[in-house]
């Protein structure tokens, strides 16, 4: 057993690891639980098991084949999305959805049926899943496609990888005439303002983002810039390159947990007013590289250590039109009051192209993503309050960004989970997975989290 | 190198270093013992752009079976100017202490499989003089120790033969480059705690490239592994025999 952490590095929980070699091997049983486990880039407890062995897939990362006329690949669960991408990108294909790291395995991405910039266009990930393999704890193996085993196929894509262990897959690439992006920043001065611009973007625009300063208030709040752009044509009007083209390039690393006064209310304050106010207010257009356009972050490698040990929380919400602009308002208002910056606060339209996944997260609606540095008590009040707000406004919180989401509000995010239950695999679970449904708890949740990772005991008081 | 033979593809290092050369579009004829292991790494090589890829299952241990081989690598490349020899076991040292034929399958599999192929290897090369042997050694190869040297024996008594190999060599323009690496953290060492001095298979596989290219004799990979055992090396044998390495 030791101690793990994903990505916002909370929780922290014991368990127990084995490497996956070759995919025609059978699956481990190493007594307890299994759950498979691929570079650990979400947030929460969705990729931890407690307790339990977490399957690394790390090792299944070859490539099976590649079709530069069709665009089709086929590859091992554990490839990552930078794999493919230099695979692809060089020979005229791009990633059909991609989220904002390319240091996701496509077994990973498979498994939370991840979005990207353009899902008002291209919907999510899972689409673009032509079929996969699936083995499960009873030895069986199953082709899954829209087609063949349908529910297993709709089960898998967004099924948080508790349905069994996906050894390869075969995805649809899109071609791309050049791998520079024609990018546009437009400001907008309040969530109003936001929600214009996203609609009139989406018209013209494959692929859409805003970044918003969560820590403006009243008239401004929701204020931000909003992100633009399409693949360049073949041949483009010679705007000048950013200083930013460079691909693949390897940027800054944190080189260590940042002291937890480098990122207070002043700091982050002052970026977003510098960040907001460094173009003057007007839209400006520039040729960009994908890389830094879609992975701005993993440019600073271990981006995630400037929350310090402590970790941060994630909180990623969806919430329909019809409510958005309120619900919303509150979320920012809220959090700004908090008293907690995020470092990054990103806005985002889904438009209403359904997933294959029962479980999927996106939605048609307004999505905002968030982190807050782990505060304890104060933190977990306030996550627990945008929670409230968002089931209040018939809105979902995405699993792949939760630490803390309770049972109650699962099942109203997601109406499917009985369903999807039934296809859950008897040796497959997380963490994740335990605490929202507490009836299955085969042990107490306390005994999951290190010292370091306490709980504030106040909490259930909260629900 | 172009026409690559690359014997014990399925081994980690073996797999990085088909990856790096495929990624430059050599051609490559890979060989393993398990056939649907092979496949995977051959399918992998081939999308990642190698000009070709052969395989064959077979068991290196038959040494009988060698000539053979090299010929059908021969026949498929249409020649060979590399090879990458990356098959071994690291055994269970206590199995080794207890029974003489746990010895001796690391002494077949490290030591003498890789002599016979080299021998066959070897005269090929100097007849067409040109050529690049690349032999995955160990730094345990440098110092018997009581934690494993029999499979630092076998790699020791490589490590001769390749010295001799090398200086027989060298007028014919061959070169014989013995990579020696440290701690990696692959399948072979799956259950042992890893620490900072695990270097990762991808590592490993461009300092053995890069060696390669250079056409050096002998190289450590990671690096800092030259100081690590030139240390370990002049420790006196009366100091050295009581300590607990």
């Amino acid at each position: 057993m030791k101690a793990l952490e994903s990505w916002g590095r909370y929780p922290r929980v014991e368990q127990r690891t084995q490497p996956l070699v070759w995919r025609t091997d059978a699956l481990p049983q190493p007594g307890g639980t299994v759950l498979p486990h691929g570079l650990g880039r979400s947030y929460g407890d969705s990729c931890l098991n407690g307790g339990g062995t977490l399957l690394l897939t790390a090792g299944l990362d070859r490539l099976i084949s590649f079709d530069a006329a069709t665009g089709v690949v086929r590859c091992e669960a554990g490839v990552s999305l930078d794999t493919l991408l230099r695979l692809a990108a060089p020979r005229g294909w791009f990633l059909p959805v991609t989220p904002g790291t390319k240091f996701v395995t496509v077994g990973g991405a498979i498994a939370n049926d991840v979005h990207g910039k353009n899902h008002h266009r291209g919907g999510t990930f899972g689409r673009y899943v032509r079929r996969f393999e699936l083995v499960r704890s009873d030895g069986s193996r199953r082709v899954c496609a829209p087609d063949e085993n349908p529910d297993w196929y709709g089960a898998t894509i967004g099924g948080l990888g508790l349905t069994g262990l996906v050894t390869w897959a075969e995805v649809q690439l899109k071609p791309i005439s050049n791998p520079y992006v024609l990018q546009e920043t437009v400001p907008f001065g309040n969530l109003d303002g936001f929600l214009e611009v996203a609609r009139e973007s989406e018209k013209d625009y494959e692929f859409t983002m805003a970044w918003v300063d969560c820590l403006a208030r009243g008239r401004k709040v929701g204020r931000g810039l909003l992100y633009r752009g399409n693949f360049a044509p073949p041949q483009f009007d010679g705007l000048p390159l950013a200083k930013s083209h460079l691909s693949h390039g390897v940027g800054l690393a944190v080189p260590m947990d940042m002291p937890a006064f480098c990122l207070n209310r002043l700091s982050v304050s002052a970026f977003n007013w510098l960040y907001y106010h460094r173009q003057n207010g007007k839209p400006k257009q520039r040729l960009t590289h994908y890389d830094p356009f879609f992975y701005p972050l993993d440019a600073i490698y271990g981006w995630n250590r400037i929350y310090g040990r402590k970790g941060f929380l994630q909180f990623q919400c969806v919430v329909p039109y019809s409510t958005a602009r309120d619900a919303l308002a509150e979320i920012l208002e809220r959090s700004s009051r908090g008293g907690l910056p995020s470092f990054l606060s990103v806005l985002k339209t889904f438009g209403d192209i359904p997933s294959p996944g029962w479980l999927s997260f996106p939605r048609q609606g307004v999505t905002l993503a968030m982190d807050f540095a782990n505060r304890g008590e104060k933190t977990w009040r306030l996550v627990e309050e945008l929670d409230r707000v968002t089931r209040e406004a018939g809105g979902a919180v995405y699993p792949a960004k939760d630490a803390r989401m309770s049972p109650e509000s699962f099942a109203a995010y997601f109406p499917q989970r009985e369903r999807f239950s039934r296809y859950v695999d008897p040796a497959f679970s997380s963490s994740f997975w335990r605490r929202v449904n507490p009836v299955a708890l085969p042990f107490s949740l306390e005994s999951e989290r290190g010292p370091a990772a306490s709980r504030p005991q106040s909490l259930l008081a909260i629900r | 190198m172009k026409k690559v033979l690359v014997l014990g593809a399925t081994s980690a290092i073996a797999q990085a270093t088909v990856r790096l050369l495929a990624a430059r579009g050599a051609s490559l004829y890979l060989v393993g013992r398990n056939a649907a292991n092979l496949e995977a790494v051959a399918q992998d090589a081939t999308t990642r752009g190698a000009a070709k890829v052969e395989s064959r299952a077979v068991d290196l241990n038959d040494f009988a079976a060698h000539e053979s081989l090299v010929d059908a690598a021969y026949a498929a490349l249409g020649g060979l100017d590399g090879v990458v020899l990356a098959h071994g076991v690291l055994g269970d040292q206590t199995e080794a202490q207890k029974s003489w034929a746990a010895t001796e399958t690391v002494l077949r599999t490290n030591f003498l499989s890789a002599v016979s192929l080299l021998t066959v290897l070897a005269n090929r090369f100097e007849a067409q003089k040109a050529g690049t042997l690349v032999v995955i050694s160990s730094v345990a190869g440098d110092r018997g120790r009581q934690s494993n040297y029999v499979y630092g024996a076998s790699k020791g008594a490589l490590n001769v033969f390749l010295q001799g190999l090398r200086n027989r060599l060298a007028k014919s323009n061959v070169a014989v480059v013995t990579v020696k690496p440290g701690f990696v953290d692959t399948p072979m060492t799956a259950h042992i705690p890893k620490n900072k001095l695990f270097a990762s298979p991808e590592k490993v596989a461009r300092g053995l490239l890069s060696a390669a290219d250079a056409r050096k004799n002998e190289v450590y990979v990671p690096g800092i592994w030259a100081l690590i055992m030139l240390i370990i090396r002049t420790i006196p044998e009366t100091v050295f025999k009581r300590m607990k390495l």
